[in-house]
């Protein structure tokens, strides 16, 4: 029995809930067991969001998630908020383009990626998400990493299929990172 | 296998009204539960279905009445406040005999209260919110596929029963995506003889209404509709039990509630406590089956509920008070923690030692 609880956290306009779909879609795709959940609340329309993905490979319990075994932090106050909740052993993932802050945390292991700025740096500033979703694909195996390009191209409508290739070259530079 | 795909839970609700036949929804925007009424926006005009934004929540409700009365699959949909204002047209609805299917995607209450999950309309779904004798056949989805798969058993219940069908869900299920598949789906018709679509002049015309001035006659007309609903109590009522075979704390919990119930139940078995979960998937019918045996064989209950304690008022009527029945809660959009119910259980076992 093996469960991933992932916390996807950020502000409005990051792609938090996009990024979290991708991880549920891919969990989807490999016929594992998945939840989204996303913050609707106040917090949101203040304009930090986040959401809580579970991939498991037995039916998922509560989808909303209090201890992650997986943290993804895409500002400080999220970092900030979160931080303490991960559980020992767990895993961070810290875009540090924009967050300064190290963890203190030595019972957990953290990643900085400076994910803002490799996306800026290859021509796709605004997929910050997918650069950090490609290293969370490589540090974890919640979800392989074979077939993203195949599960974008299940989920991103046909309008919007340009934007396939794009995302695949942001979670490769993620996960070369 | 049918084939999965993600959505969300008020997304579900609406895909599955459409494949069970349903072609007029009349609905108010209201958070956490709008998604149901996009989808029907876009989606009715294009099958020849009926999208009417109304200008309030109480028109909403008597459009759904009228269609009803023609004979439609007919729905709306709304949140805690929504649903207040619609209570006067559930009555209505009761009160002729007419099948509707509504759906309550709770907030927090009372009042204009918040936006963020709540299971504190038990009392308003299962014991009235509108005037004068009557019920409603309500479920409690706990999952996406729920969500779908009761919204098409609402249906055929409403339909066969000549009753309301409420979708009691919350902010939570409304909100997250699971996969589904809706491949499984058992849609049910049923003849409408009573229903108002014109005579031709081939038949006698059918009327429907509420209104009994002859207190014999309208007391006749309840006798009635308590006969149907003592069948429904009988027949129709649904849960799903958890690791009760040999259960000593017996958690009831429905919803969004008992999926973090179900968490604990599985920590509390690590432990060694002898944990289980009913979980009512219709609140009413309240499951009364499985109350009553389980209050022969546990020692204690515990009702997990987003609210103040509504249904713990069931869970001790329904065990008829032969064990100690004790809440954990939270409420106003809170969501207990799989901890909390933990500690509930631990707690439920110390006096049951």
């Amino acid at each position: 029995m093996k469960t991933t609880q992932i916390l996807i956290a950020g502000f409005g306009g990051q792609g938090v809930l996009f990024a979290g779909k991708f991880l549920a879609y891919k969990g989807l795709t490999e016929e594992q067991q998945v939840s989204w959940l996303p913050s609707y609340g106040p917090e949101m329309r203040g304009g930090t969001a986040n959401c809580s993905v579970v991939i498991s490979d037995t039916p998922v319990g509560s989808p909303i998630i209090t201890n992650p075994d997986v943290l993804v932090a895409m500002n400080l106050p999220s970092l900030l908020k979160f931080v303490d909740a991960v559980v020992p052993g767990g895993q961070i993932f810290i875009d540090s383009t924009l967050i300064d802050a190290k963890v203190e945390r030595t019972d957990v292991k953290v990643h900085y990626i400076p994910a803002t700025q490799i996306a800026k740096d290859a021509g796709f500033a605004t997929l910050s998400n997918m650069v950090l979703m490609g290293k969370v694909m490589k540090e974890c195996d919640a979800v392989s990493y074979a077939g993203c390009k195949e599960t974008l191209e299940a989920f991103i409508p046909a309008k919007k299929a340009n934007l396939i290739d794009v995302n695949c070259q942001a979670l490769q530079a993620g996960y070369d990172y | 296998m049918a084939e999965r795909v993600l959505m969300k839970g008020n997304e579900a609700i609406a895909e599955a009204a459409i494949r069970a036949g349903c072609r007029h929804y009349f609905g108010y925007p209201i958070t956490p539960q709008t998604e149901i009424a996009a989808y029907m926006a876009k989606k009715m005009p294009k099958i020849g279905g009926v999208f009417l934004q109304a200008e309030s929540e109480v028109a909403s409700i008597n459009m759904v009445y009228g269609a009803a009365a023609a004979g439609m699959r007919v729905m709306t949909s709304s949140s805690s406040p929504g649903i207040s204002l619609k209570a006067e047209g559930l009555s209505y609805i009761a009160g002729s005999d007419v099948p509707a299917l509504v759906v309550n995607v709770q907030r927090g209450g009372p009042g204009l209260g918040g936006i963020q999950p709540s299971q504190s309309d038990y009392f308003q779904a299962t014991k009235g919110g509108g005037h004068g004798d009557y019920r409603m056949i309500v479920l409690a989805p706990a999952s996406v596929q729920e969500m779908a798969s009761l919204t098409i058993k609402g249906f055929n219940l409403a339909d066969k029963y000549l009753m309301t069908s409420m979708i009691l869900a919350d902010g939570t299920i409304g909100q997250m995506m699971e996969p589904i598949s809706f491949e499984d789906a058992e849609i049910e018709t049923y003849e409408k003889p009573w229903a108002l679509t014109g005579t031709n002049c081939e038949r006698k015309h059918n009327i429907v209404n509420s209104l009994y001035l002859q207190p014999d006659e309208l007391e006749k007309k309840n006798f009635e509709r308590y006969e149907r609903y003592k069948i429904v109590e009988e027949n129709e009522q649904m849960w799903e039990e958890y690791m009760m075979e040999d259960a000593e704390i017996c958690v009831v919990a429905f919803g969004i509630a008992s999926r973090v119930a179900k968490n604990a139940v599985v920590a509390a078995r690590k432990e060694g406590i002898k944990a289980g979960l009913i979980r009512p998937i219709t609140l009413w019918p309240f499951p009364k089956k499985a109350m009553e045996a389980a209050a022969d064989k546990v020692k204690h209950f515990i009702s997990v509920e987003l609210s103040m304690g509504q249904m713990i008022e069931d869970v001790r009527l329904y065990s008829g008070c032969k064990k100690p029945v004790t809440l954990c809660n939270r409420c106003g959009g809170m969501i207990p923690s799989p901890d909390q119910v933990l500690e509930s259980i631990r707690q439920a076992q110390k006096g049951a030692c």
